[in-house]
């Protein structure tokens, strides 16, 4: 049986078309996922991201837990920054991806996508060296993610400017917005500005109500189909598409958030010993006709068989398809000209930059 | 939902048309499209290309996912609406004019139900 958010009554009332997703009931769509996408990019939308994971990690060697665990180095941080981090497992794949908040120099904030919140609750505390408190949270909070360039002024509408985080992947632990006590941090899935507010979960139709009224037509109601089509424009990866549990860090070009100059974490002595990735994540833009999704094998023009998409769609802002895909590093150069199965047709495509789509 | 009483209809949701003896326009229907959400992409069979009865002739896509089109009779493909394969989204705006394939010489055919059969179909399958 799938669980409510907090908002599941706001989502029936307001019209979404609600889906199974993740364990939870959500809504896929409002209006249309070309619409609501396009919204983001203009003006503002606003997700309930509830559904996913929040744990606290807390104690006075909390740091060298995170270390030891996570992927990423945590040794700089201070508090009110945000840190996106693999978890990986002993074999080098992902168990999962993560964001970690810094609340203070003994207590984190870790944000688990939800249909892996009690595989990496597991995970961590099987893990755990001591000295820390590990809990879930996630059925006591509610997130709602307020994303697109007039999203800082529909904030201004309803919180003091000195509470808003100035920079991207900075957070404000405590804030106050319409009132309703929440940590916001400038963070999102979409590739465009804008926060992220997790709050109890009893305050949060409260806090949707507010944006909604104070936004007006500016802010429109999004669901988990632009969710997905704003973070492949974005080429943000997603767990069980870009990586899994074979896939490693460094082979879905995470590198950046794998530390392997630290002494020791887990999964570290496995990436050594699997050497330099022969596979690589990279962009395809679809230059002949069809639209390539999750799974199409990706050939050379010769024929041979170099690799998979991981995610595909046409994007709504860019208006083409694009796909990413895991591919021999040999053939990865942008420019490079490779065709696509789908569904039984080879359809041409073009090995591009990525992310697809930067703001501007 | 509009379901035009001249026209019949498939379990699957595509329409039909009868232009003449033995040929036939089809379409996806209101319902179909209003399932499916904005479409983005149309994959079409070539003129001169013979389709069977029951199976499909080619797919819609939106954003979201692939959908399949059934062809209710057997025939060979006449015509195409070329229109859409630059604009698929006229198949939201206008899903009766905006007809996929033409079929001629149409020889097997499924059960096709009228407009008032349709229509109760449809309330069914949104019980």
């Amino acid at each position: 049986m799938e669980k409510k958010t907090p908002l599941y009554d706001r989502h029936v009332a307001l019209g979404g078309k609600i889906v199974p997703f993740a364990g939870y009931l959500l809504p896929v769509q409002y209006t249309g996922v070309i619409e609501e996408h396009l919204a983001v990019r203009n003006e503002a939308g606003l997700f309930d991201v509830s559904h996913m994971g929040e744990f606290i990690v807390e104690g006075p060697r909390a740091l060298e837990n995170l270390n030891y665990i996570l992927a990423n180095d945590f040794t700089s941080m201070t508090d009110g920054r945000v840190r996106y981090t693999p978890i990986c497992n002993e074999g080098g794949g992902v168990v999962d991806d993560l964001l970690v908040y810094r609340l203070s120099a003994e207590k984190y904030l870790l944000v688990p996508n939800a249909a892996n919140r009690a595989k990496d609750f597991a995970f961590i505390k099987a893990h755990l060296l001591g000295g820390v408190t590990l809990t879930d949270i996630s059925d006591s909070v509610a997130q709602i993610a307020l994303q697109g360039p007039c999203a800082k002024k529909i904030l201004l509408e309803l919180t003091d400017e000195a509470l808003l985080p100035e920079k991207y992947y900075t957070f404000t632990p405590e804030a106050r917005v319409a009132g309703v006590k929440c940590l916001l941090s400038q963070t999102g899935y979409t590739g465009e500005h804008g926060y992220e507010l997790y709050c109890a979960a009893e305050d949060a139709a409260r806090l949707w109500d507010a944006l909604l009224e104070s936004a007006g037509e500016k802010l429109t109601l999004c669901g988990l189909g632009a969710r997905d089509t704003l973070r492949l424009e974005a080429s943000m990866p997603l767990y069980g598409h870009e990586m899994d549990e074979a896939v490693s860090p460094l082979e879905t070009g995470l590198d950046f958030a794998v530390k392997m100059a630290k002494s020791d974490f887990v999964g570290k002595r496995a990436l050594e010993s699997r050497g330099a990735p022969r596979i690589t994540r990279v962009g395809l833009k679809m230059t002949g006709r069809g639209i390539a999704r999750e799974n199409c094998d990706v050939f050379l023009p010769n024929g041979d068989k170099i690799g998979h998409t991981t995610s595909g769609t046409h994007c709504p802002y860019l208006g083409g398809a694009y796909a990413m895909a895991l591919i021999d590093v040999e053939h990865s150069a942008i420019g490079t000209k490779l065709c696509v199965n789908v569904r039984g047709r080879l359809i041409e495509a073009e090995v591009v930059e990525m992310p697809f789509y930067k703001r501007a | 939902m509009n379901i035009p009483a001249d026209l019949k209809y498939t379990k699957t949701h595509e329409w039909a048309q009868f232009t003449g003896e033995g040929k036939a326009k089809v379409g996806i229907t209101d319902f179909a499209q209003d399932s499916l959400g904005s479409l983005v992409f149309v994959n079409l069979p070539e003129p001169g290309d013979e389709v069977a009865c029951g199976e499909s002739f080619g797919d819609v896509e939106s954003v979201k996912a692939v959908s399949e089109l059934v062809c209710p009779f057997s025939g060979t493909v006449e015509a195409i609406n070329e229109e859409l394969l630059d604009a698929p989204e006229k198949i939201n705006e206008e899903p009766y004019d905006a007809w996929l394939i033409e079929v001629s010489d149409i020889g097997d055919s499924e059960e096709l139900m009228n407009a008032e059969e349709y229509a109760d179909f449809c309330d069914e399958e949104n019980a």
